[in-house]
C-alpha cells in the first residue's frame, strides 16, 4: 500500500483510517483535522523563518509501507538481514556494546536484528505496533498526552500515520543499568518514502534511565524521517536522552522531542546532528513541577549544502526549576545552521534559573548561521542568561600547531575537536562520549584551507 | 646549516626587515639582541613561516633547501623549531595529544612509523625531567591557564621532545624566575649537539651566562648592525645600545 503525501490530504486520510487500531482512530482523525487546518509550515511562519520544508511537502514521499513483513527480515547464510541491512551495517552505530537494542529498518521494527532478551526487572521495552495491539490501556493513557499536535504540523502528521516505534516504561524506583538503544537505519529501499516513528518514554517516580536514539543509513537514500519522541518524567525521575542523527546525506529528518517534567525530575539530553540534507530538531520541555530541570546540549556539524535547524522551547511553568542549554555548531562548505532557543518563564515560575549558550564556528566563507535567543519572562525573581557567538578557527592556534610539524589538515581537525570538546564532555556515558569524539575528529578530515 | 641573505619582509604593508644576512653553522649558538620593536620576533616568525609576514626579498637556505618555499609544517618537519615569545593557548587539546601528534607527523614526514605509545610515554617522562616539569602538565590543555613561566618552560619541553636541528628561542628567558632560567638553560644546553644549532633572542646577558653564544648580533631597524663574540653581549649590558646605533648611523633613542 502506498500513497503520496501531497498538500491535499484527502486520499491520505483514508490510508490513516485503515492503519488501526480502532481505538486510535479518533486520535488520528483529530490529528488529520489539525494538519488540514494548519497545513505545511512555510517560511512565513515565525518558527520556520529560516527553514523551508517545501522539499518535504512537495517531494511526493510515499508512506513507508505499513505491512508487517515489509522489511522482509530473514536469516541469511551470513546472518540476519532486514531489507539490505545486516548486523554488520549496524556496527557504526552500536559502539561495540551489547546494550538492549531495538532496530528499525526503513521505519519498520526488525525483531531479528534487535536484542531485547534480558531486560532488567521493572523495565518494559515494547515495539509500538505490538503495544498498540496488546497494551491499549497503557498507550491510551499516554499516547499524545505529552506530544501535542495542535500547532505542530509534523507532530500532527506523525500522530495520524504512526504505526512503528518504541514504548519504554520504567517502574517506580528502578534505575536501569544499561542504556536502551534504538537504532533507525534506512537503506536504498527507503528511497522516496516517509516514515513516522513514535517513541514513548515513561519514567515513573524516582526511576532512572538512559535512552539512545541513533539514526543512520546504508547508502544515501532520499527519504523523510518524521519522528516524535515523547517523554514523561515523573517526580524525582531522571531521563537521559542521547540522540545521534547521522542520516543519509540525501535524507530529510524532522525530529520532535517533547518532554513533561514533574517535581524534582531531571531531563538530560544530548543531540548530535551531522546527517541529512535538511534537519529540523524541535525540543520542547515543560518544567511542570517545582525543583525540576532540563539540560539540553548539542553539537551540530554541517558541510556541503546541509541545512540543520535546532529549535528549543523550554517552558518554566513551576517555581525553582533550572534549564541549561549549550549548543555548538561547526559549519563548513555552504552548510547552514539555525538555532532558535525560546525560554518562557510563566508568572508562577519564581526563582527560575536559566542559562542558554549557542556557539558556532564557520570553517568557510559560504557557511551560515542564524541564531536567535528568545527569552520571555513573566516572573520577577528569575535568573536567566543567554549568549551567542560566531567565530572562525583560531588562526594563531593553527599556525602554532603547524610550527610544530602538524599538518594543516590535522591542525584544523584538532581545532574543531577542541571547539567541540567542552560540550562533548557533558555526556556522562563514556562510551558514547568517546565515540562522538572520534566522529568529530574524522568528520572534517577532508577539509583544506 | 642556515644562510639568510639580504632578507626583507613586511607585515600589514609596513616593511620591518630591511635586509638581514646571517649564517649559522651546525654546532653554533647565536644570540640576537636589539631594542624593542627592532624586528627580532619578526625574523623569528618569518623563519617559522607565519602567514601574516610577507617576504619581499632575499633568500633563506636551510640545509641546502629553500626554506621560504616550505609550508610552516614542512619547515618543522625539516627540523626548524621556534619557541614563541608569546606561546599560544589551545583549550581542548591536551599537551600530551599535541606533543604526540607533532612527534608522529615529524616521524611520518621522515618516512618513519608512528611511535609506540608506551615508548612515547618513556620519552615524555625523560624530557619532563629535563625541564623539571610536573607530569600533570601533560593532561592539561596546551598552555591554557599556564603561568607566563610555565608557558616558556612548556616551549622548551616541546623542543626537548621534537629535538630540532635549528631551534630559535624568542625571549624564552623573559618571565622566568631565577631557578626556572637555570633549568631552561640547562635543558637547552643538554640538547646541544654538534649537528644542531640554536638562535637565542634575548634582552639579557644573564641568559647568555648559561647558554654561551659563539656569536652575538645586534638587530636594529630591521638590520643586523653589529656582530661580535660573547663579549659583545657584556659590552651591551654595560653600555646600552646607543653607541652601536650611532656607529651604524642610526639616530639614537629611536627604538624602531
Ligand atoms: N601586524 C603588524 N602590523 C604593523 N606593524 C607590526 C605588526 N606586527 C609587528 N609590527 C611592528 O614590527 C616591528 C617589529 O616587531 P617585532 O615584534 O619583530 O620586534 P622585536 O624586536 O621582537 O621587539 P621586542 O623586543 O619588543 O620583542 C614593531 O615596530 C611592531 O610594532
Ligand atoms: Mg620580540
Amino acid at each position: 500500500m502506498s500513497t503520496t503525501l501531497a498538500p491535499d490530504l484527502a486520499p491520505q486520510a483514508d490510508v490513516a483510517r485503515q492503519l488501526g487500531p480502532d481505538w486510535l482512530l479518533p486520535v488520528r482523525e483529530a490529528a488529520l483535522a489539525e494538519f488540514s487546518r494548519i497545513g505545511w509550515p512555510t517560511t512565513r511562519n515565525e518558527d520556520w523563518h529560516y527553514t523551508n520544508p517545501s522539499a518535504i511537502a512537495e517531494g511526493k514521499f510515499v508512506l513507508a509501507a505499513p505491512d508487517e513483513r515489509a522489511t522482509g527480515e530473514r536469516r541469511t547464510p551470513t546472518g540476519t538481514a532486514a531489507h539490505g541491512v545486516t548486523v554488520a551495517h549496524l556496527a557504526p552505530y552500536t559502539f561495540g556494546q551489547d546494550w538492549p537494542l531495538m532496530v528499525f529498518v526503513n521505519g519498520r521494527f526488525a525483531p531479528m536484528l534487535s536484542r531485547l532478551g534480558a531486560l532488567q526487572a521493572g523495565v518494559r521495552v515494547t515495539p509500538l505496533a505490538e503495544a498498540m495491539r496488546e497494551d491499549r490501556d497503557f498507550l491510551e493513557a499516554r499516547l499524545g498526552t505529552v506530544a501535542r499536535f495542535d500547532e505542530h504540523a509534523f507532530t500532527a502528521l506523525n500522530t495520524a500515520f504512526m504505526t512503528e516505534g518504541a514504548v519504554i516504561h520504567v517502574a517506580k524506583n528502578v534505575e536501569v543499568a544499561e542504556p536502551l538503544h534504538l537504532v533507525f537505519i534506512a537503506d536504498e529501499q527507503a528511497e522516496g518514502t516517509i516514515s513516522h516513528p513514535r517513541v514513548i518514554i515513561a519514567a515513573e517516580p524516582n526511576a532512572k534511565v538512559t535512552v539512545i536514539e541513533s539514526w543512520g543509513a546504508v547508502g544515501t537514500p532520499r527519504h523523510v524521517s518524521n519522528v516524535v519522541t515523547e517523554v514523561d518524567v515523573a517526580s524525582g525521575a531522571t531521563v537521559t536522552h542521547l540522540k545521534m542523527q547521522r542520516e543519509s546525506a540525501a535524507a530529510f529528518h524532522v525530529g520532535t522531542v517533547q518532554v513533561n517534567q514533574a517535581k524534582d525530575s531531571h531531563f538530560v539530553q544530548f543531540t548530535f546532528q551531522s546527517g541529512a540534507q535538511l534537519m529540523r530538531s524541535n525540543i520542547y520541555t515543560h518544567l511542570n513541577g517545582p525543583g525540576c530541570g532540563s539540560t539540553l546540549n548539542g553539537l551540530v556539524l554541517a558541510d556541503g549544502t546541509q541545512h540543520l535547524d535546532t529549535q528549543t522551547r523550554i517552558e518554566h511553568v513551576a517555581p525553582r526549576c533550572y534549564s541549561r542549554e549549550l549548543y555548538k555548531g561547526v559549519l563548513d562548505g555552504e552548510g547552514h545552521g539555525v538555532f532558535n532557543g525560546k525560554v518562557y518563564v510563566h508568572p508562577e515560575a519564581q526563582q527560575t534559573d536559566g542559562k542558554q549558550e549557542n556557539h558556532t564556528i564557520l570553517l568557510s566563507d559560504r557557511a551560515q548561521i542564524d541564531t536567535k535567543p528568545q527569552l520571555e519572562i513573566f516572573a520577577d525573581d528569575v535568573k536567566c542568561t543567554h549568549g551567542a557567538t560566531v567565530g572562525r578557527l583560531d588562526q594563531a592556534a593553527e599556525f602554532y600547531m603547524k610550527s610544530r610539524g602538524i599538518s594543516a589538515e590535522h591542525a584544523r581537525r584538532l581545532l574543531v575537536y577542541a571547539f567541540a570538546a567542552d560540550v562533548l564532555e557533558t555526556i556522562e556515558n563514556e562510551v558514547v562520549r568517546t565515540g562522538l569524539e572520534a566522529l568529530v575528529l574524522e568528520r572534517f578530515a577532508g577539509v583544506v584551507v | 646549516m642556515l644562510k639568510i641573505d639580504n632578507l626583507t619582509a613586511s607585515v600589514g604593508g609596513t616593511q620591518i626587515l630591511n635586509g638581514i644576512s646571517l649564517t649559522v653553522n651546525a654546532g653554533e649558538v647565536h644570540a640576537i639582541m636589539g631594542p624593542n620593536g627592532s624586528g627580532k620576533s619578526t625574523l623569528a616568525q618569518v623563519l617559522a613561516g607565519h602567514p601574516a609576514y610577507e617576504v619581499t626579498g632575499g633568500t633563506v637556505t636551510f640545509q641546502g633547501a629553500d626554506l621560504l618555499d616550505m609550508d610552516p609544517e614542512v619547515r618543522a618537519q625539516h627540523g626548524v623549531f621556534l619557541a614563541f615569545q608569546y606561546p599560544i593557548e589551545i583549550p581542548g587539546v591536551t599537551n600530551a595529544y599535541f606533543l604526540r601528534a607533532a612527534y608522529n607527523e615529524i616521524r611520518k614526514a621522515k618516512g618513519l612509523d608512528e611511535v609506540d605509545p608506551m615508548d612515547f610515554l618513556d620519552l615524555m617522562s625523560d624530557r619532563l625531567k629535563l625541564v623539571e616539569m610536573d607530569e600533570a602538565m601533560l593532561q592539561r590543555s596546551v598552555n591554557a591557564g599556564f603561568s607566563g613561566g610555565e608557558k616558556k618552560r612548556n616551549e622548551i619541553l616541546q623542543m626537548a621532545v621534537l629535538d630540532p636541528t635549528l631551534a630559535i628561542l624568542d625571549e624564552t628567558d623573559s618571565g622566568l624566575d631565577i631557578d626556572a632560567l637555570r633549568i631552561v638553560a640547562h635543558g637547552v644546553n643538554a640538547l646541544k649537539k654538534p649537528t644542531n644549532a640554536t638562535i637565542v633572542v634575548t634582552h639579557y646577558q644573564r641568559l647568555l651566562n648559561h647558554i654561551v653564544p659563539d656569536h652575538v648580533h645586534v638587530l636594529a631597524a630591521g638590520r643586523i648592525i653589529k656582530s661580535g663574540g660573547k663579549e659583545l653581549a657584556l659590552e651591551l649590558e654595560a653600555r646600552g645600545y646607543d653607541w652601536v646605533l650611532e656607529e651604524a648611523g642610526l639616530a639614537t633613542g629611536a627604538h624602531a
